[in-house]
């Protein structure tokens, strides 16, 4: 699998699924898609570019520890329910609001951020599944 | 909303429209609060020194809410809050009774208290790969479990609790451990599977979810519906998961293996989920199907208590001895829902909330003799008398209550079964009760003085005191003193002062078997 081409292509082939796996993400809310298969999506990218370039590579560029982000991930999914406790309504009680940005309206909601807390989540656990899988490959 | 186009659509029919206040949140922050702090946990794995404060932090808090619930459920009655402000039964509701409430705030002490042992026995290891991340996430799923009202839900806090178990019980991968993860987790999926076929038959006839629901549509079916094979395929999956004879034999095969902190947790816990499973399903929703199943409940429980306590007596490792006194446990509680009379149940709840506290520290307390001793071995145990005096008086006092003697816990939760069990005229019930108890009474003091009563390990000369017993550190003495000795002072508080915990219970009891406050709580008010 290791080829030139192969390499050479990965990091942008990486770039495209990651904006389009967020890109799945935000349409989710009304229409096919959502925190789950964008998470999905960005993961197997994740786990292209560590069958091209390397584990080390991956590691490096996320940063943050895939379970750290998956814990990132949860902790904003339980706290965008949680902000109800301040309208007085029911947990995980979906919240809106407008926020205009220039001439533009912008829906902001508690089910938003809980599918990013979802995308998070699915992102750190399946790419910290697909790295240790391809580490123990290349042993 | 977004998709409405500007329009206002009038939601008073179908959305919550109560002003809630920060009180009524106690209702899910006892689910809320542990996945929060595993979260937290999980993005800070790598300060390890750090883990086990936030963790006993969280705990605390979560204990706080469990109380705080408690309190409200015993003043007001049951409690609802159901998700995203839909009415229940489209909502998915959490319906909090005494029952839920009391074994909710139970578990949280369990988890503090197994927190705080855990301190110093966790090695950074098993910090490194998330021990207290999936302790959290485990008590979540346990108290979620117990206060859902919902019984797909139920399903959902069953898997979140068994998936965390998984991860605790293989932490360490050594090979024993593999072996019993392999058990454990092969027969709880099937059961949790048994539990989602029979979830999917049950959606099949009533056309909903919602437990309080349930209950009122089942009374309403015609003679035709198949509600005899639902309620034997739930009996069978939360017999399973509690570790009822004959499907005991995965729990004595698994729980020795993990961290002996992880093993007090799980006995402590995991298998009162299933007790806690069958009263709310078999007696709430099933009552008239388990009227017919009576007797083969009490067959069920007579073995389960009669397998658990043989097998202890057979056991020479302390914590597979331990692992077949819990099944004894379950038996004893498998007795009160065979009864299904007020007195039964109480005693069932009575004895669980003993069994949670108990077992856990009979865990603990083997725990600290391997840490002395280097063993689980009872042949290779001994002289622990003169190194820990008040560890040897500690055993002594949880041998007793969890033989079911006075002047302990114990005592009352098989004193009210016994005497239900006669009221009922099941006399060889009660035999069973008295029989296992007796065994169990041999098969917990042969531990006692096998390690506590001889000078040294087997082979050592009678009244010999060379016999050296290793140093633990005194942070490990210190934890692990205030976990079990919070334990003990608990079950002799019981012992001598029963009457609270009898009435709470009783109450409690009269909820699950009499359940139209619940239902009120669902679908009347808020």
């Amino acid at each position: 699998m290791n080829t030139v081409i192969f390499r050479a292509v990965a990091p942008y082939l990486t770039a495209l699924m990651v904006v389009f796996s967020v890109f799945i993400l935000l349409r989710g809310h009304n229409e096919p898609g959502g925190g789950f298969i964008g998470g999905l999506i960005a993961a197997s990218a994740f786990a292209m570019y560590g069958i091209s370039n390397g584990v080390a590579a991956v590691r490096r560029s996320l940063y943050f520890h895939p379970i750290s982000i998956a814990g990132f991930g949860l902790l904003l999914a339980g706290l965008s329910g949680a902000l109800s406790v301040f309208f007085h309504v029911p947990y995980l009680t979906g919240l809106w609001t407008k926020v205009a940005i220039g001439s533009v309206e912008l829906d902001l909601s508690t089910p938003l951020f809980f599918d990013i807390g979802v995308y998070c989540v699915v992102v750190g656990a399946i790419s910290a599944i697909a790295l240790a899988l391809e580490e123990r490959q290349a042993d | 909303m977004a998709g409405a186009a500007g329009q206002e659509v009038d939601l008073t029919g179908v959305m919550v429209s109560a002003n809630l206040t920060v009180s009524d949140y106690f209702i899910v922050a006892p689910v809320v609060i542990p996945i929060l702090f595993g979260a937290i946990l999980m993005m800070l794995r790598s300060k390890r020194n750090w883990q086990a404060p936030i963790a006993i932090a969280g705990f605390a808090i979560a204990l706080f809410a469990e109380f705080g619930l408690l309190q409200q459920v015993i003043a007001e009655g049951p409690r609802t809050m159901t998700m995203g402000r839909w009415l229940p039964p489209f909502g998915i509701s959490f319906t909090v009774d005494l029952t839920g409430a009391l074994f909710a705030f139970t578990g949280g002490v369990v988890a503090l208290a197994g927190a705080i042992y855990s301190w110093r026995d966790v090695t950074p290891t098993g910090r490194r790969y998330g021990f207290y991340p999936f302790f959290m996430l485990m008590m979540a799923g346990v108290s979620g479990a117990f206060l859902t009202g919902d019984i797909f839900n139920l399903y959902v806090w069953f898997e979140v609790l068994l998936i965390s178990s998984f991860g605790l019980i293989v932490l360490g991968s050594e090979k024993p451990q593999l072996d019993g993860t392999m058990k454990y987790a092969f027969l709880n999926l099937v059961a949790t599977t048994m539990f989602l076929v029979a979830t999917g038959y049950l959606y099949g006839i009533t056309g909903t979810l919602n437990m309080a629901d349930i209950r009122d549509k089942v009374g309403q079916l015609d003679q035709a519906a198949p509600l005899m094979t639902i309620a034997i395929l739930y009996l069978l999956a939360f017999s399973m998961k509690a570790a009822a004879f004959p499907l005991n034999f995965w729990l004595p095969a698994s729980y020795h293996t993990p961290k002996i902190v992880v093993s007090a947790i799980f006995a402590g816990l995991l298998t009162k989920v299933g007790v806690y499973a069958l009263l709310r399903v078999m007696l709430m929703l099933f009552a008239v199907p388990r009227d017919l199943l009576a007797e083969p409940i009490a067959w069920l429980a007579a073995l389960t208590m009669l397998a658990g306590a043989f097998g202890a007596l057979a056991q020479n490792d302390i914590r597979r001895v331990l692992g077949y006194v819990v099944i004894t446990g379950i038996g004893t509680m498998l007795a009160g829902l065979s009864l299904a009379t007020q007195t039964g149940v109480t005693g069932t709840i009575v004895y669980a909330i003993h069994s949670m506290l108990v077992m856990t520290a009979l865990y603990m307390a083997a725990g600290v003799m391997s840490r002395l001793n280097g063993s689980f071995d009872m042949r290779q145990l001994g002289g622990l008398y003169a190194a820990s005096p008040m560890l040897a008086a500690g055993f002594l006092v949880l041998a007793i209550s969890v033989s079911g003697l006075p002047p302990t816990s114990g005592f009352w939760g098989k004193f009210i079964l016994v005497k239900a069990s006669l009221e009922m005229g099941a006399w060889w019930l009660a035999a069973a009760i008295l029989i296992a108890g007796f065994l169990t009474t041999l098969a917990v003091f042969r531990i006692w003085i096998f390690a506590f009563w001889r000078g040294g390990p087997e082979g050592t000369r009678d009244g010999a005191e060379a016999w050296s017993i290793g140093e633990a550190e005194p942070d490990y003495v210190l934890h692990s003193s205030l976990a079990i000795g919070f334990f003990v002072a608990a079950s002799l508080f019981i012992g001598f002062a029963p009457e609270l915990l009898i009435s709470t219970a009783g109450e409690a009891a009269h909820g699950l078997l009499h359940s139209q406050d619940y239902v009120n709580s669902v679908f009347g008010g808020r």
